[in-house]
């Protein structure tokens, strides 16, 4: 049952991550995550906007980010959505590999993965939209992740 | 916070204090302008305090990597001193922890450079 929704239709800046980051931080205080899940759906939510601004819509002026927090009695729904050309998760490569943990850049949708509880991504030809849900300290839990 | 850097000289080795959020943008550019500096000057014993570092992204990380990369294939060592425990963790999960030398103590951090 959605108790609360929000919404946010943001431009594709840097200050846009900033401020969704700041957002994401303040809501998941109100809801009363502990600082340590507080830090990681803020940290998240900023990596899946950085994705969706840089990768998704290319800083491109004319696309935009939409960015919604649901909060239900047992968790935080956060869904970021952009314009993009659609991310492929089956061609990110592994972090960890070793062939890959000199790389400067290809974190951002692990780090997603391991601080939330689910994770489900959802590429189109019209942009990627990101779910990502922490269920609240105490409520049911869930799997890791509900799909690719 | 924005991300600020200050340089001083312990027995040979740069050693920068860092502050502030290490993140896509400014963060990240200044710690990669400071490094380039430093090797540009001919200084390739780098001790990065990260002591009062409050934040760090995935593109933050990644300047972390490509500035330990950048000095060593020039010849030189990049060190990590005093992670916060949010950096620290950050690093434990990519498995960064252990490419890095990190240190905890400053006069240890500066004898162990070669």
């Amino acid at each position: 049952m959605t108790e609360n929704r929000v919404s946010y239709t943001l431009d594709s800046t840097l200050e846009t991550v900033d401020s969704a980051e700041q957002t994401a931080t303040r809501i998941a205080g109100q809801i009363g995550f502990g600082d340590d899940e507080i830090m990681q759906i803020s940290m998240a939510v900023r990596e899946a906007c950085v994705n969706a601004v840089l990768h998704g819509n290319a800083y491109d002026p004319e696309k935009k980010v939409k960015l919604d927090f649901e909060t239900t009695s047992h968790a935080l729904v956060i869904t970021i959505r952009d314009q993009g050309k659609g991310l492929d998760p089956a061609r990110i490569p592994d972090p960890l590999a070793p062939e890959n943990l000199l790389k400067t850049s290809g974190r951002g949708i692990f780090l997603i993965r391991s601080f939330m509880d689910e994770v489900q991504i959802n590429p189109s030809h019209t942009g990627t939209e990101i779910k990502l849900v922490k269920h609240v300290p105490g409520a049911a839990g869930g799997t890791k992740e509900i799909s690719q | 916070m924005t991300m600020k850097t200050s340089t001083r000289q312990v027995d040979g080795i740069a050693i920068v204090d860092c502050s502030g959020r290490i993140t896509l943008g400014e963060g990240s550019v200044i710690l990669r302008d400071t490094v380039r500096d430093l090797l540009g000057k001919g200084q390739k014993k780098i001790l990065l305090n990260l002591g009062d570092v409050t934040y760090i992204d995935s593109s933050g990380i990644g300047e972390l990597v490509s500035a330990f990369t950048t000095v060593r294939n020039q010849g030189g060592e990049l060190k990590l001193l005093n992670l916060t425990k949010k950096v620290h963790d950050l690093l434990q999960i990519t498995k960064l922890y252990t490419v890095f030398d990190v240190k905890d103590d400053e006069a240890t951090a500066v004898k162990a450079f070669k």
